[in-house]
């Protein structure tokens, strides 16, 4: 029973969704309330992970849990850009009629599969959490129901990513008939051997991830996801499933198939190079912000993966640098896309923004620094994020991989550079309204300062990742 | 510790926008915002004046160096200066607030932002003549593309998406590659400290590919044809104060990487790569000289001359010799001043009868003398008249040239006619002949604070032109070193062949 302290947050999170499950059954009107209860539930959680997070390596349940630097600091991230994202998005689901009890609680769930994703060590508990965060996704993205484009994202999400699963449970149990094993640390003990079995279980494990990350040639759900889900819900999308399964990526790659990285480097830079490509090619004729920022979020993960494929802790490390600072990239933009509001409809065309800088200095600003930032512009954060991947990349004078990268964000910073130019060169169009939204612009202002004080102390997230270590 | 003068002068300017940024302006003409613009670029100024005061010129070091733990522990924010960058801190720092005493006459929009935007992109120009880590130059010579990219897009002309596009694209995919080498740099030698490099040296069989890595970055940014042709159209489109600042500092950042990087850092490269140079130089030279030539626009014709001036900026480079190297950092200096002021001269006209058409002026002389006379220092300035700047820097390349290959020299002297032709023809058609267009009748000679400017860079075109000393003192030290270092590294190299 002494183990149960380590999984503190996780029993936590548990009882507060069935909690509030109760409270919304009982209790007539009790969106806000619920909404704003996980939102000060996610923050204890936080604090309890932040608790925990000093202790060493720790093995639960028969190996088949694990909390380690790793699963910290991904929990971390996780958890508090799910308070931003709830921050963010609170008047949006107003606005739009969305807001109801089982949101905020869809999202809590999802949140604790991918908790548990994180710190699974063992193939069917990783499965349960990839699960348990995935129905929570498919509901979330058709939310908005009695919008054609919502249901049929929500649709096209759970036929695909079933599909994905299937795919991923094959490899599983391949892996699992070639190994004897379902334990992590098991299955590299046991896979030493060159075999066909686990090399054919490594491909489907790596395509269903691939396609929880919306990494080419697995990406096709994005697009279409990202633009039907209400807005919100897209935040979340282009977050926070990001990092549990990237995570779960490095733990797949660095742990059971560690002896296997002839077989898996091959996959990964290829998609890592199909992914910064396409990604930067695709996004260039869309007109829709979501989308846009869909393809944007496909290049961005082929930049993480590249750190991944180098076998190194540094690239390790470079592809968590990478996340952390995406993450605060899309915060600030999607604050942004809230900010455009008139007449409670939501806009989110590129046109919409038209303009902009005329009448709304200080929104364009942030979304000028957030551009440039994402197109790898230095001194903003987003280069840093890039110059410590290409770092770890060339180190192991990968420089295909490197070349091909960097002229992948030249062409990126075309689509970026169209936003700003519309932004800033074109004619005004109407006003939208000022938003009163603390929350909104506290995440605004956090995020934006972030990106754009960055270069002052630009080794702040590289140190604390630093401690992570997988080779 | 002393104190910190070369982060000062970095800052400073950035703190003078973020303290724009916070006045509100009580007219919509925001003429207090100008007013502290002015006297923080002044200011500026005044400092580095100070710092070049205080410069040891016979000191072949690095001076006031500043090392800053920034990158956790691997990379260090380094800043410090020789007698190769001072000068160009110096350009800077004039140019800018003269940039910022001209706004008057071009920008109508937007002031407080543009005068914001001149700020930041001095910090960003003063930061890449400053840095002492390829880094951290990295950085200074990337940020710039932000604010120069908004000041083309924002204030430019007619097809200004299309020229601010450009700009960025070409310069951005020139330097990627660069990044690349940069971090190579670091693996190879583990350090991205110039000073460390220096000292290191990198090895032979990397030098070829990272030297072409950097070049492909300078060659866009100097520009060297074929990859010119961004510059007439970021110029044409650019409201006069961008175009100065592109002309006048912008491509004096390539020049000054040849040197600091290409020459210092991959020393048998260069020497292997030198009739790359030379070609490509000569071709700038004479071509771009024949396509100004044929110019019908003021500011596409000044542009195009840009183009092979610094072609013979690049000649003088790669000559590798004490003269030729001296006069390159000469004419990007006289360059400096001189398309500065042409850009100035070509708005003057263009603020009143709103075409840069050559064919539309005829006969300025008679209604505005003033105008006449400096536009005449400015057009003998660029065509390398003896008395003025630009003369001295084209005769040491061109000696340095002839001391190193007589062809070369001589076609390259070809160019020095044809610079003659094009701008006296400018001159000619602008300034003298019939006054046809009658409309023009109607315009005012200058303004005072365009005679401040102008006259502003009249007195060092021709006081450096007859009196080069001072200039030539602060390079020399350093030049020689460069030099030396240069020839040492060649000469241990054939010794190791052996």
């Amino acid at each position: 029973m002494e183990n149960f302290q380590y999984i503190l947050p996780e029993i936590f999170i548990s009882i507060s969704i069935m909690l509030f499950l109760l409270v919304g059954v009982f209790k007539k009107n009790s969106a806000s309330l619920i909404y704003n209860l996980s939102n000060i539930s996610l923050v204890i959680l936080l604090a309890l992970i932040i608790n925990l997070s000093s202790l060493d390596t720790i093995y639960l349940f028969n190996d088949s849990y694990l909390i380690d630097n790793l699963s910290n600091y991904m929990k971390i991230i996780l958890v508090g850009s799910g308070i931003f994202v709830m921050l963010t998005g609170s008047k949006y689901i107003q606005v739009i009629n969305l807001n109801k009890i089982e949101y905020p609680i869809l999202i809590l769930s999802s949140i604790l599969g991918m908790m548990i994703m994180i710190s699974s060590n063992d193939l069917i508990v990783f499965y349960m959490g990839l699960e348990l965060q995935s129905l929570a996704l498919y509901v979330l993205a058709s939310f908005n129901r009695d919008n054609l484009l919502s249901t049929e994202s929500g649709l096209k999400y759970f036929v695909l990513s079933a599909l994905s699963s299937g795919l991923l449970l094959y490899g599983c149990s391949l892996t699992y008939g070639f190994s004897e094993s379902t334990n992590f640390d098991q299955i590299l003990i046991n896979s030493t051997e060159f075999n066909y079995g686990t090399t054919f279980g490594i491909v489907f494990i790596l395509v269903g991830l691939a396609f929880k990350i919306s990494a080419v040639p697995f990406h096709m759900w994005a697009p279409d996801v990202y633009q039907g889900s209400p807005t919100s819900v897209t935040l979340f999308f282009a977050i926070l499933p990001k990092i549990a399964a990237l995570s779960v990526f490095i733990k797949f790659l660095y742990t059971p198939f560690a002896n296997m990285n002839d077989q898996w480097q091959t996959i990964i830079v290829f998609i890592s190079i199909a992914s910064m490509i396409f990604g930067a090619v695709a996004a260039i004729g869309q007109k829709n912000l979501k989308r846009l920022i869909a393809y944007s979020s496909i290049s961005h993960m082929g930049y993480a993966l590249a750190g991944l494929a180098t076998v190194s802790n540094q690239g390790i490390q470079s592809s968590i640098t990478y996340l952390s600072i995406y993450l605060v990239m899309n915060l600030a933009f999607f604050s942004c896309l809230f900010m455009l509001k008139r007449n409670n409809k939501y806009y989110e065309n590129i046109e919409d923004l038209s303009g902009l800088s005329k009448k709304h200095p200080i929104l364009s600003f942030s979304l000028l620094i957030v551009l440039f930032s994402l197109a790898g512009i230095p001194p903003l954060a987003g280069f840093f994020a890039k110059f410590y991947v290409f770092l770890a990349v060339i180190e192991q004078s990968m420089y295909f991989l490197a070349i091909v990268g960097l002229l992948a964000t030249v062409v990126a910073a075309f689509y970026y550079l169209r936003i700003i130019k519309i932004i800033y060169f074109d004619p005004e169009k109407e006003e939208y309204e000022t938003s009163h939204n603390l929350g909104l612009k506290i995440t605004l202002a956090i995020s934006t300062i972030f990106i754009l004080a960055y270069f002052l102390y630009p080794s702040s997230i590289t140190e604390i990742v630093s401690k992570i270590t997988m080779i | 510790m002393n104190f910190p003068i070369l982060s000062s002068l970095i800052l400073l300017p950035t703190i003078g926008a973020l303290f724009i940024l916070f006045t509100k302006s009580s007219s919509g003409k925001y003429q207090s915002s100008k007013y502290v613009a002015l006297f923080i670029s002044l200011a500026n100024f005044l400092l580095s004046l100070y710092l070049w005061y205080v410069f040891d010129k016979n000191s072949v070091d690095f001076q006031f160096v500043e090392n800053r733990e920034w990158l956790s522990g691997f990379i260090n924010y380094k800043v410090g200066i020789d007698g190769i960058s001072i000068l160009f801190i110096i350009l800077t720092t004039f140019i800018t607030p003269i940039c910022i005493i001209s706004v008057n006459a071009t920008i109508t929009n937007r002031l407080k932002d543009f005068l914001i935007a001149i700020l930041i992109m001095e910090t960003f120009m003063i930061g890449v003549f400053c840095s002492l880590d390829l880094v951290v130059f990295y950085l200074f010579f990337e940020a710039g593309l932000i604010p120069m990219f908004l000041i083309i897009g924002i204030w430019g002309g007619e097809r200004r998406v299309y020229s601010a596009f450009k700009f960025f694209l070409y310069t951005l995919l020139g330097s990627v590659l660069m990044l690349v080498a940069i971090i190579s740099i670091y693996w190879i030698t583990g350090t991205t400290d110039v000073e460390k490099l220096y000292e290191l040296g990198i090895q032979v069989e990397y030098q070829n590919l990272l030297w072409l890595a950097f070049f492909s970055s300078f060659a866009v940014k100097t520009p060297m044809w074929p990859v010119h042709t961004w510059l007439p159209d970021a110029h044409v489109e650019a409201p006069t104060v961008g175009s100065v600042l592109l002309a006048a500092i912008l491509l004096k950042m390539a020049g000054y990487g040849f040197i600091r990087f290409s020459l210092g850092l991959f020393p048998i490269a260069s020497e292997n790569f030198t009739m790359l140079v030379y070609v490509l130089s000569l071709i700038a030279i004479i071509y771009t000289s024949l396509v100004a030539l044929m110019q019908e626009d003021m500011k596409k014709l000044i542009a195009y001359s840009s183009v092979a001036h610094m072609g013979f900026v690049t000649l003088g480079i790669f000559t590798m010799t004490q003269q030729g190297i001296e006069g390159s950092i000469f004419q990007m200096i006289s360059h400096g001043l001189v398309s500065a002021a042409l850009f100035l001269s070509v708005g003057v006209v263009y603020e009143r009868y709103h075409t840069r058409l050559i064919n539309k002026y005829g006969g300025l002389v008679s209604i505005m003398p003033r105008y006449a006379i400096v536009f005449m220092v400015f057009t003998l300035g660029a065509l390398g008249l003896p008395g003025t700047t630009g003369f001295i820097g084209e005769f040491l390349i061109l000696m340095g040239a002839f001391e190193k290959n007589i062809l070369v020299a001589m076609i390259a002297s070809l160019g020095v006619i044809l610079g003659a032709a094009y701008m006296l023809w400018l001159f000619k058609r602008v300034v003298f002949g019939e006054m046809n267009n009658q409309e023009l009748k109607s315009m005012k000679d200058l303004k005072t604070f365009e005679i401040i400017t102008l006259s502003a860079l009249v007195i060092p075109i021709l006081f450096f032109g007859f009196y080069p000393e001072p200039l030539m003192n602060s390079i020399e030290a350093s030049v020689e070193n460069t030099l030396n270092m240069y020839n040492f590294d060649l000469i241990n190299n054939l010794a190791s062949k052996d």
